[in-house]
């Protein structure tokens, strides 16, 4: 018996609020690189890389479904964090923002994270949603990294981290920034126990975030084309006042200098992932082969993880690039 | 007569930079100083001039009192950023001796934005790292307005290195606007330059004390200030993004950055209620600007403090201590959460 059939897989089961927001999307989407029209089932097939290579934003389960092994994962439960600890207000009330963030993507922040074999390695894959107000990095992402590294110990599973962010969450101050530190000490933790921890930078990771854990990877491997920075392009044109140069902060830019390992095509992302963990993972392969089942005694899973009750049909991604 | 008078008070006046806020007691002082130097030249009357003279001293001495027990969280920004506020350098030259400046990141340059060199800490033989924003406008220059680029952070990580290996405890100064957003440093890898030091302050064997002096701002901060105890002067601001910053993105208006220093709670009171930093080192009435030696003398006793508390602990602990330090931070509302 596979592992993975307590769990349910991806698949019409299990209705969520959010799919409210799939119906409405548009049954054609637009290449913003060509124009052309493309049908979105084709577009999902190709795992949203459109036929002129543009790679589209995409969240968690359209990621998931596109790494893991057999499309089939176990959602980890991620931790709840006090909400608005500063009573932040700008022209809206905070909590308010949260609460529209939450409407329109269905998950409590930005970040979602599952476990399950690719190529057949154990893994543990964290991704941020950037549609979740820009991916913003405050402690519920932080918190959400914490137990997503701690789930990989736990369960001696490499980790791989699909970032696409803002930066820090403003809104949460000081608390947001501690998160670099914070999230810095997990990644630490996997380091110190040997298990691999591999960056996907996706469009766009910029400012605290890649200030922090994705600029930590042992190995970083960037989508095509995604802009990846510390400071914004808009702030150093400010800063210095004159036009920025043609590719400047993004993937290839990065790779010519020496800041990423790879620039990979979303559709050889999944090959890539499990060549590598599995050859960096070489020594845990005896006790971790396919198949087997996985020691989940000390994990006490939560109730939502025990019944997949959380398992939801593969959301299909907003076409935010298109825009 | 009166002219060289004249220029003498020009002199005395041009001494000191007002801030908006403080224009009353400027105006006080202004008077206390016509006052001596008019004591001074007719040499009449001097007991009833003295009994003025003190008079108006306690007033303004009370106006300042009143003022910096009240600062708003962007009138404190502008006291972080005093020009005449103490420095690296002003910490250095008072807390350290046999100093040793050492430079360069052995990789690429030298960055003066972020200073760093062994010494005695009030006797304690220590690694002392700090931003630098200069006075001067040449200064400021060459420290680059105290913004670092990649080999700053990364001679921060050599020099964390060295301090490790040699057992000597890290001192940090923070008193940075942020991390320079320019080609260059985004070319050589600011970000990845800024997680490397806040990863290295994370896996220090030594203890690690850092202040936050002036402006804490952003990840050009909690680079060098992931430390096992954080403290804070009194008037010092720290924050994920400057108030001018915060208010382009809000409202793209930096003009509306007092709300937004406001709204991010920026200041050392604000942030040991939330529990970022750990102590709070009071500043001379008036703001560390205005009696330099004595709030370098007070930072000192602080540091010197958490030094010894933390020098007899094994570098396991050490480790230990600054990652449930960090960890705990926000962790504040855990319990009414579960329950």
């Amino acid at each position: 018996m596979n592992w993975l059939s307590n769990f349910a897989r991806p698949g019409l089961r299990g209705k969520k609020p959010d799919e409210a927001r799939e119906t409405p999307d548009n049954l054609w989407i637009k290449d913003p690189l060509s124009g052309e029209l493309i049908y979105r089932a084709e577009l999902e097939a190709a795992d949203w890389v459109t036929p002129s290579g543009f790679h589209m934003r995409i969240g968690p389960d359209a990621r998931f479904k596109m790494i893991f092994d057999e499309q089939a994962w176990q959602k980890i439960t991620l931790p709840k964090v006090a909400a608005d600890p500063l009573k932040f207000k700008d022209d809206k009330k905070y909590v308010d923002r949260l609460k529209s963030a939450r409407a329109k993507v269905g998950r409590e922040d930005c970040m979602e994270a599952g476990y399950g074999r690719i190529g057949g390695a154990h893994a543990v894959v964290l991704v941020q949603d950037f549609d979740f107000m820009g991916g913003s990095l405050g402690m519920a992402a932080g918190e959400a990294f914490i137990a997503a590294a701690d789930a990989a110990l736990r369960r001696k599973a490499g980790m791989v981290m699909v970032t696409a962010s803002g930066g820090a969450r403003m809104q949460e101050g000081i608390l947001s920034l501690m998160q670099m530190p914070r999230t810095t000490l997990a990644i630490q933790s996997l380091r110190e126990a040997g298990l691999p921890y591999i960056v996907v930078l996706s469009d766009p990771t910029t400012g605290g975030v890649t200030a922090s854990y994705a600029m930590l990877g042992d190995i970083h491997i960037a989508e095509p084309n995604a802009l990846i920075g510390f400071a914004g392009p808009r702030v150093i044109e400010q800063t210095i006042r004159q036009k920025l140069p043609e590719g400047f902060q993004r993937s290839e830019y990065l790779l010519d200098k020496g800041m990423v390992d790879l620039v990979v095509d979303r559709r050889q992302l999944k090959t890539t992932l499990s060549m590598l963990l599995t050859v960096l993972m070489h020594k845990r392969s005896s006790r971790q082969s396919d198949g087997e089942p996985i020691e989940l005694t000390e994990l006490a899973p939560t109730e939502a993880e025990a019944t997949g009750q959380e398992r939801r049909k593969s959301k299909a991604p907003r076409a935010k690039a298109a825009e | 007569m009166l002219i060289v008078r004249a220029l003498t008070l020009g002199a005395r006046a041009s001494l000191r930079t007002y801030l908006d806020f403080e224009k009353p007691v400027a105006e006080i002082e202004a008077k206390i100083e016509e006052l001596a130097a008019l004591a001074e030249a007719s040499g009449a009357d001097a007991i009833s001039q003295g009994v003025e003279l003190s008079r108006l001293k306690a007033k303004a001495e009370k106006q300042l009192a009143d003022i910096y027990a009240k600062l708003d969280p962007w009138q404190k920004t502008q006291v972080a950023r005093h020009q005449d506020r103490p420095r690296f350098r002003d910490y250095v030259a008072a807390l350290v001796t046999d100093f040793v400046e050492l430079s360069g990141d052995r990789k690429y340059g030298e960055d003066a934005a972020i200073l760093g060199g062994t010494g005695k800490f009030l006797g304690r033989p220590i690694l002392a790292i700090g931003h630098e924003k200069g006075r001067t406008t040449q200064e400021r220059l060459k420290h680059n307005f105290g913004m670092a680029r990649p080999e700053g952070y990364r001679k921060a990580v050599r020099l964390m290195d060295l301090a490790d290996r040699f057992s000597l405890p890290v001192v940090s100064f923070v008193d940075t606007a942020g991390a320079y957003p320019g080609i260059g440093a985004e070319e050589r890898g600011q970000a990845e330059a800024i997680a490397r030091s806040t990863e290295r302050c994370l896996t220090l064997g030594v203890p690690m004390v850092a202040v936050i002096a002036g402006e804490g701002g952003s990840g050009g901060a909690i680079a060098i200030a992931a430390a096992n105890k954080v403290l804070m002067l009194e008037h010092s601001i720290y924050s994920v993004i400057s108030p001018e910053g915060a208010a382009s993105i809000l409202w793209k208006d930096s003009g509306r950055a007092k709300e937004a220093a406001s709204a991010m709670k920026i200041t050392a009171q604000d942030l040991a209620a939330l529990g970022v930093i750990d102590d709070i080192i009071p500043e001379p009435t008036g703001g560390a600007h205005r009696e330099p030696a004595k709030a370098i003398a007070t930072v000192g006793a602080a540091v010197a403090e958490a030094l010894d508390a933390l020098i007899p602990l094994s570098p396991t602990d050490l480790r230990a201590q600054r990652r449930e330090r960090f960890m705990a931070i926000g962790r504040f509302e855990a319990d009414a959460l579960s329950a």
